[in-house]
């Protein structure tokens, strides 16, 4: 054959060749097909331990007990024992150190959450005390009268 | 011309190709091998108690501020469904920000501003259905993913690689339950992945902790003693979109035909 049938074809095997170095240098060695095969199982290995590192926020009432006992043995006397600090009180994340105070949720609308009256059957829902947000004391926050470690001792601070 | 005898034996040939099952031919990936040895004994499995979630959202809130997600970007890795199925029939569902703020009005939203009233005594069912990634046994967003940003963990939970994940999207049109998005900063597809931060260190994730109706519970479904397990493999339990075959490891204790 002529060369110029040839040329062009020593480009393409360049062009391919260089994109096969780049590759092996690019995609990383634990990045293959793993355990389940090619279809589910294709993937870089390392992102695994990447996730598995990903930064606790919520640590549990059980980190709060540390230096907190009195006001968790106070709210597991109450209706309100089965809520997690940190659904009011926020992320502990890494508190006392960061951050050294946390932001307390003491909107109206964190309380109706379980107190909107919704007389749905087939749900717990039902059986929650409510209130009519519109009619009861508006615009003022029920932790003003209400004291949410202690809902049950009348209710009333 | 062919001969009687040459035909016959062709014939009989032919017949003994026939019978060979494809399965026989089919080449036998080493993986595979190693992976039917069984040496996994994690498979993380969900199950919901519809009965007892009462819609507070604090699951919803718990999971996006754990995960970092824009708070008040309309995305969610899980949300909390409100269905409300009237006594003519008729089902109402909406679940307004993914129930991030709960459910504070007897109104169902319809929709581009429009809400809809229903009387106390209209009501024959109403409940709340958590949703989250059903993490399936054959995950349809796996298989779409063109580059392998995507992917089933050996413990069944399917991660996304976010500096391999090109932001194509092929996965986020691909999961029948839609529980995929597109991340608003990294802009790549995101999940949820059972906070798989957590269980991995043997915490719950961040919506099992945060629910004080026990609503939500995970465990290892290759754990006989595991009391998820036990419920799975003794209640009766649904899951969602069973005919399509991608086996979700979501499991759901009343489950109606209304929920989709």
């Amino acid at each position: 054959m002529k060369t110029h049938v040839w040329r062009p074809l020593y480009v393409v095997i360049g062009i391919i060749l260089i994109i096969l170095i780049i590759r092996a240098f690019y995609v990383p060695s634990d990045f293959g097909v793993h355990e389940r095969g090619y279809m589910y199982g294709w993937y870089r290995k390392g992102n695994i331990e990447e996730w598995k590192n990903f930064k606790v926020k919520y640590q549990g009432e059980g980190y709060c007990k540390d230096c907190h006992p009195d006001k968790i043995e106070s709210i597991m006397k109450t209706p309100h024992a089965i809520i997690q600090c940190e659904n009011c009180h926020g992320p502990a994340i890494d508190h006392p150190s960061e951050p050294p105070k946390l932001k307390i949720d003491r909107s109206r609308e964190q309380c109706l959450r379980c107190h909107f009256p919704l007389p749905y059957p087939t749900s717990g829902r039902a059986n929650i005390r409510g209130v009519d947000p519109e009619r009861h004391n508006p615009g003022i926050e029920c932790v003003m009268c209400h004291n949410p470690h202690s809902p049950s001792s009348g209710g009333k601070r | 011309m062919i001969s009687r005898r040459d035909f016959l034996k062709n014939a009989a040939k032919g017949i003994v190709g026939l019978s060979i099952p494809l399965a026989a031919i089919e080449i036998i990936s080493p993986e595979k091998i190693f992976a039917s040895k069984g040496d996994k004994k994690v498979r993380w499995v969900f199950l919901v108690d519809t009965y007892k979630c009462v819609g507070c959202g604090l699951c919803v809130k718990a999971c996006k501020l754990e995960n970092e997600i824009p708070y008040d970007a309309n995305v969610t890795r899980t949300w909390v469904e409100r269905y409300v199925i009237r006594k003519d029939g008729k089902v109402f569902a909406d679940t307004p920000k993914g129930a991030r703020d709960g459910f504070t009005t007897d109104k169902i939203a319809l929709g581009e501003g429009k809400y809809q009233e229903i009387k106390k005594e209209d009501i024959s069912q109403a409940f709340f259905v958590p949703k989250l990634c059903n993490q399936c046994e054959n995950p349809p967003c796996v298989q779409v993913c063109p580059v392998g940003a995507t992917y089933q963990a050996p413990d069944g939970v399917v991660l996304v690689d976010r500096k391999w994940c090109i932001g194509c999207g092929y996965c986020i049109m691909a999961c029948p339950y839609g529980v995929r998005f597109f991340h608003p900063v990294y802009k790549t597809a995101e999940k949820c992945n059972f906070c798989y931060h957590r269980i991995t260190k043997g915490l719950k994730t961040a919506c099992v902790q945060a629910c004080p109706f026990g609503a939500r519970q995970i465990g290892n479904i290759k754990d006989p003693d595991d009391p998820v397990s036990k419920i799975i493999m003794t209640e009766r339990v649904g899951i969602l979109k069973e005919e399509y075959g991608t086996k979700p490891q979501v499991y759901y204790i009343g489950l109606n035909k209304e929920v989709r």
